[in-house]
């Protein structure tokens, strides 16, 4: 029996996985919902003021959107681990690589796009400064992907256990680290007057480095998650 | 032929019994080494000028923090050797491994906090190098977590292998990315003493100590994997033999 092509194997997947989250569209609605939630509790909790929420702005939009990529990374293996469509994904012909960056790739597309597309409205909620808008969408957008890439390596990591989400959060923040700073910095810079290109290229690069190693340490732990 | 002491390093047994030769050994050679580095460290070396005695909480603080680095990577390599050869041993040193480097990496924060109480006045400071162990220590606690998450020792050693080893490739972007934060934010009013600009009055005892915490991290290595070893192998001939020998 022929198998069909990759490029077949990854459409279908990529087709699958979409209309699985179209299906579900309130799960997408989940983490942005949080994500709006976190930030109006912020000014009772801290200060309504302008000057106060606007110096935060920055750290906290990325802190809240960190949190909001967590809870969200949980499901990327379990409801296929569930019903055990992953197990027949594993036992495909095509490269596990490819298969995780295009389930990661769906998972930053519903859950990190919309955060960096929610990000202004939240800007403009903490008085976040004019110049810093643009910055912390382009930081959003391309921070997000690396948090999915890298968060895809907790999730499959903990796949088969039961109570794997608050593990999941434990054993991926402190990868988090270099995005979470550079990401901040890079909207940080632009109010204050700084040229961003240095540290959104910091960004890229480690986009390009999650992207090329984090499917391969996701597909490891895929394989040890599921024979295990 | 040459990679034999390779492949004989993987029966737990082996390792067993010649660890038990060498325990008495590094034992005395820690002992003797941590005592007079110590007691040269507190009683001979001389105080500092600015700091008086309690800079001398360093030779504490800079082998432990040594050790909690190495450790990291001592836990990793193990790992790696577990995932590639499926070395059963190169697991249990793994696992081993993560609580120790955790202790380490606690001591060198508690130090360090003690130490900048009275140099600092703040027992925290949001520094490069303080902040990076203190992700050290969080990448720690992931591997133990980990370890302790799954029904079946074999997957659980794998993944936190895999963790490891992702936290490997991290440790140089984190530590860069802090300090390049740290540099950034905040005036450099806190400049820690480099190693070369200390008199060698203080190094000698230093770096007996650094030597000495290398032996006890080793020891203690030691007797983590045999305890992990007794646990794991409990069903084998030769460990219910040792157990019914100590009976």
């Amino acid at each position: 029996m022929d198998s069909p092509s990759m490029s077949a194997a990854i459409r279908a997947l990529l087709r699958r996985d979409l209309l699985l989250a179209y299906r579900h569209r309130g799960e997408i609605a989940n983490p942005l919902v949080f994500f709006m939630i976190v930030i109006t509790m912020l000014p009772l909790g801290i200060s309504p003021e302008s000057a106060v929420l606007g110096s935060l702005a920055p750290g906290m939009i990325w802190v809240v959107a960190l949190l909001a990529t967590l809870l969200s990374l949980d499901s990327l293996f379990r409801s296929d681990f569930d019903d055990g469509s992953l197990e027949q994904i594993l036992i495909s012909p095509h490269p596990l690589y490819f298969i995780v960056l295009v389930k990661v790739f769906v998972h930053w597309l519903v859950t990190g796009l919309p955060l960096a597309l929610l990000s202004p409205l939240l800007g403009v909620m903490l008085f976040l400064p004019e110049a810093g808008f643009t910055p912390l969408f382009l930081s959003l957008l391309m921070g997000t992907g690396v948090l999915s890439l890298i968060g895809a390596i907790g999730a499959a990591l903990t796949v088969a256990l039961r109570k794997g989400g608050l593990l999941l959060s434990l054993i991926i923040m402190p990868l988090y680290v270099p995005v979470l700073i550079f990401g901040a910095s890079v909207v940080r810079s632009a109010i204050e007057g700084f040229p961003i290109a240095g540290e959104l290229a910091v960004l890229g690069a480690l986009l390009a480095v999650s992207i090329v190693l984090a499917p391969m340490a996701a597909a490891g732990a895929l394989r040890i998650s599921v024979n295990g | 032929m040459a990679w034999q002491w390779f492949y004989r390093l993987g029966s737990p047994r082996w390792f067993y019994e010649k660890t038990n030769r060498w325990i008495p050994w590094l034992a005395t050679v820690t002992a003797l080494l941590l005592i007079t580095g110590a007691v040269w460290a507190l009683g001979f070396a001389p105080a500092d000028a600015k700091q008086g005695n309690s800079y001398r909480i360093i030779y504490i603080h800079v082998p432990a923090s040594f050790l909690a680095l190495a450790g990291y990577y001592v836990m990793a390599i193990a790992g790696a050797i577990g995932l590639i050869w499926k070395m059963k041993l190169a697991d249990m040193v793994m696992k081993s491994a993560a609580p120790i480097g955790a202790a380490l990496t606690f001591m060198a924060l508690v130090t360090g906090a003690v130490w900048g109480k009275p140099t600092w006045g703040a027992w925290w400071v949001w520094d490069a190098r303080i902040t990076s162990m203190l992700v050290l220590f969080f990448l720690y606690l992931g591997v133990i977590a980990l370890q302790g998450a799954y029904q079946h020792q074999a997957t659980a050693d794998k993944a936190s292998a895999i963790l490891a080893l992702v936290g490997t490739v991290n440790i140089p972007i984190i530590y860069k990315s802090v300090d390049w934060w740290y540099t950034l934010h905040q005036p450099a009013t806190l400049k820690l003493t480099s190693a070369s600009s200390i008199h060698p009055s203080m190094l000698y005892p230093l770096l007996l100590m650094i030597v000495g915490f290398y032996c006890f991290y080793a020891l203690a290595l030691m007797f983590y994997t045999r305890a992990e070893i007794v646990q794991r192998e409990r069903r084998t001939a030769w460990v219910n033999e040792l157990v019914g020998a100590a009976k």
